[in-house]
């Protein structure tokens, strides 16, 4: 699976696994417990989506006009914007394998 | 009294106050919500927590000029401006003009997995961004236990809530927070752990298939608050509230008399009509005219150019014109000229309360001067007995403190004793005029009488009471050893009073010119008796007459016949002189 991912990365791909992801992260400041979300969310794409993943991290406490437009309740927030349907975990993702379910990655990983 | 005590107190320890315009809620709460904290209000589902919030943010924003945020878990914003469009209020102007923010809160359940540990700071931003974009100083959440539904973890949930409770504190904005009833608790969550300043629970009921609505204030902490249960209803123009205890025995009295349009009436009340401002019932069976001294009244008070409202619970307006013109009275120039106006509602078309909030709402556009209700016997059938009772007392309580005179019409059932069904009412009322049939003779009569009248000379007869096409007129009843008599058997007894009077008086006259004659009678007697003396005295003076006259011509003879005899001239003419000068005897 990995291999397939590092051979085709052809935008023509049909497998949700295939297109590039796209990631919010949602944070409130720069604290200790953002940097462990976007941490943990890093190392889980990098384990996962190696190369096909981007990651956006938002700053609540600056841009707090953009809570609404995702419904954003809680912090952290990971948002899978790419491929659809819209996912969302909330936390600071260190349960590994409910990442894996919240990001509908289990059948396919 | 509890109102009166909180009013004295509360210049004292005054709890600031944030006024909802809530017509009524304000009078229960001495001023509105704590201000600067939140409110829990709490019921179970379609009994009006969200209409409240919203009502609460729109008076807010368009009243007080205080901005608020609504933030929405279960309605979203399209669907919220709908809802409470229906109810008169511009959701959506005042969102245009930065008044209102509105922010729909939803989480899919589904869509959302939890990974590790979070918290709500993604709430608290949201809000706080809602609050400092426009202002605002009032925040509704509805329904916040949403969130419970939405997110699995409890423990982080309520440790949040709380911190979000003493946020909102901070921040100094008034909140409504709604919540579902819970089964044991107030509500389902148990959010009032976390609000405990104010808490006010509302209720819907359905009673002999009528449903009323009833708030009350659980809780305040800190200030004084009417306690009871008060019915409230969704009108068009949101929520009213009707607090029955709120109303205190204070009003102005008038010392004013006003009539009734009836003179014969207005002499039996001590010649000048009820007091201005008072209760009037007019109790009566079926057919009594009770809605023809109504509207006599009306008629009245529209000749003193004051205003009329008239609540028909049982005709139409139309059809009241039209008998009431049978009887020579024109009513609809008086609606034409604005000086009556007619609110006609079947009385089961709604509960009591809706009743009572539209009576309210008329009486407070109209401005009336006079309020006739026809009949509220009625209304009592939309109602268990204390519930009218209530409505009724804060109906004339209410009018009274406007100095508005009101006419009650009650309808008896025939053969009921008359006391036992307006017990609850009459109480209530200062003056109370009885129509009543009178049967016999083969007739129906009507007569009138007053039962009650506080504060005035009043007559303690019955009159009968006249319906013609001329209008209306009252007469004296016939009371008599035979009991009192009405209708024909009145006029019969007239009448023959009447004919023994007149025998009675064709008698003295016949004496009269019966002496009078007599008179006459020795009156010529007495004058042929002096006719007769008169005559002989006539006699007796010519017979002395004669007599002197023929003394007289003896004596001259004499002296004639002596002179012609050529006696003695000298004595002769002694003789003649002692005839003249003496007298001749």
């Amino acid at each position: 699976m990995k291999s397939k991912t590092v051979k085709r990365r052809a935008p023509a791909a049909k497998s949700p696994a295939d297109e590039l992801w796209q990631l919010r992260l949602y944070v409130m400041d720069q604290t200790p417990k953002s940097a462990t979300a976007f941490a943990n969310l890093k190392s889980f794409c990098e384990n996962h989506l190696k190369g096909r993943y981007r990651i956006k991290v938002i700053d609540l406490m600056r841009q707090p006009q953009l809570a609404k437009g995702d419904q954003i309740l809680a912090t952290p927030t990971v948002v899978r914007k790419l491929p659809k349907p819209v996912r969302t975990i909330i936390g600071n993702l260190s349960n590994t394998e409910s990442v894996l379910v919240g990001l509908d990655l289990r059948a396919s990983g | 009294m509890k109102t009166n005590r909180s009013k004295s107190t509360s210049p004292v320890t005054r709890l600031p106050k944030c006024p909802t315009g809530i017509q009524g809620l304000d009078e229960i709460t001495g001023g509105g919500l704590p201000r600067g904290r939140p409110t829990l209000v709490c019921g179970s589902a379609g009994c009006g927590k969200t209409l409240l919030g919203a009502e609460f943010l729109v008076r807010g924003a368009a009243q007080f000029n205080e901005p608020g945020v609504l933030m929405a878990f279960e309605e979203t914003e399209a669907e919220l401006k709908a809802n409470v469009a229906s109810l008169g209020f511009d959701l959506a102007g005042l969102v245009r003009s930065k008044k209102i923010a509105i922010d729909y809160v939803h989480i899919e359940r589904s869509e959302v997995q939890e990974s590790g540990e979070y918290d709500l700071e993604g709430l608290f931003v949201r809000l706080g961004h809602a609050i400092d974009s426009i202002g605002a100083k009032r925040v509704v959440l509805d329904t916040l236990e949403a969130l419970f539904a939405s997110l699995p973890n409890e423990a982080i949930l309520r440790a949040e809530l709380r911190r979000l409770f003493r946020w909102l504190k901070d921040k100094g904005v008034t909140a409504v927070i709604t919540a579902e009833r819970g089964r044991e608790q107030l509500t389902r969550h148990g959010l009032e752990e976390y609000v405990s300043d104010c808490v006010i629970l509302l209720d819907h009921r359905v009673n002999d298939q009528i449903a009323t609505r009833n708030l009350r204030v659980v809780k305040y902490r800190g200030a004084q608050h009417g306690t009871n249960e008060f019915p409230f209803l969704i009108g068009d123009e949101g929520i009213s509230v009707l607090p029955i205890t709120s109303l205190g025995l204070n009003h102005k009295v008038s010392n004013e008399r006003i009539a009734t349009g009836i003179p014969r009436l207005d002499a039996m009340l001590g010649g000048h009509g009820f007091f201005r401002g008072s209760s009037i019932l007019l109790t009566g069976t079926p057919g009594t005219g009770k809605t023809i001294i109504s509207s006599n009244f009306a008629q009245a008070a529209a000749r003193r150019g004051e205003r009329t409202l008239f609540f028909s619970f049982e005709e139409s307006p139309n059809q009241i014109m039209r008998n009431m013109h049978s009887i020579g009275l024109r009513l609809e120039p008086l609606v034409k000229r604005g000086l009556l106006r007619f609110h006609s509602a079947r009385p089961s078309l709604y509960g009591l309360e809706m009743h009572l909030a539209t009576m309210f709402k008329e009486i407070v556009t109209f401005q009336p001067q006079v309020v006739i209700i026809d009949p509220i016997t009625s209304l009592m059938d939309a109602g268990t007995d204390s519930e009218c009772r209530g409505m009724v007392t804060r109906l004339v309580d209410y009018l009274k403190a406007g100095q508005v005179t009101t006419l009650f019409t009650s309808l008896t059932q025939g053969g009921k004793a008359l006391q036992q069904s307006e017990a609850a009412m009459s109480s209530l009322m200062d003056s109370w005029l009885l129509l009543q049939d009178f049967e016999g003779n083969g007739e129906r009569n009507r007569v009138l009488y007053v039962l009650k009248a506080r504060g005035m000379k009043h007559s303690n007869q019955i009159r009968e009471f006249l319906i013609s096409d001329r209008g209306i007129d009252l007469v004296d009843a016939y009371i008599g050893p035979s009991g009192v008599l009405t209708g024909s058997a009145r006029a019969a007894q007239n009448s023959l009073e009447k004919a023994a009077v007149l025998a009675s008086q064709q008698e003295a006259a016949q004496l009269k010119r019966e002496v009078e004659r007599k008179r006459d009678a020795l009156e010529r007697k007495i004058s042929g008796l002096r006719a007769d003396y008169e005559t002989e005295a006539e006699e007796l003076r010519r017979i002395a007459e004669q007599v002197g006259t023929s003394t007289l011509m003896l004596t001259t003879e004499r002296a004639a016949s002596g002179l012609l005899r050529q006696a003695d001239i000298k004595v002769a003419a002694q003789a003649r002189g002692n005839a003249r000068n003496g007298k001749v005897n």
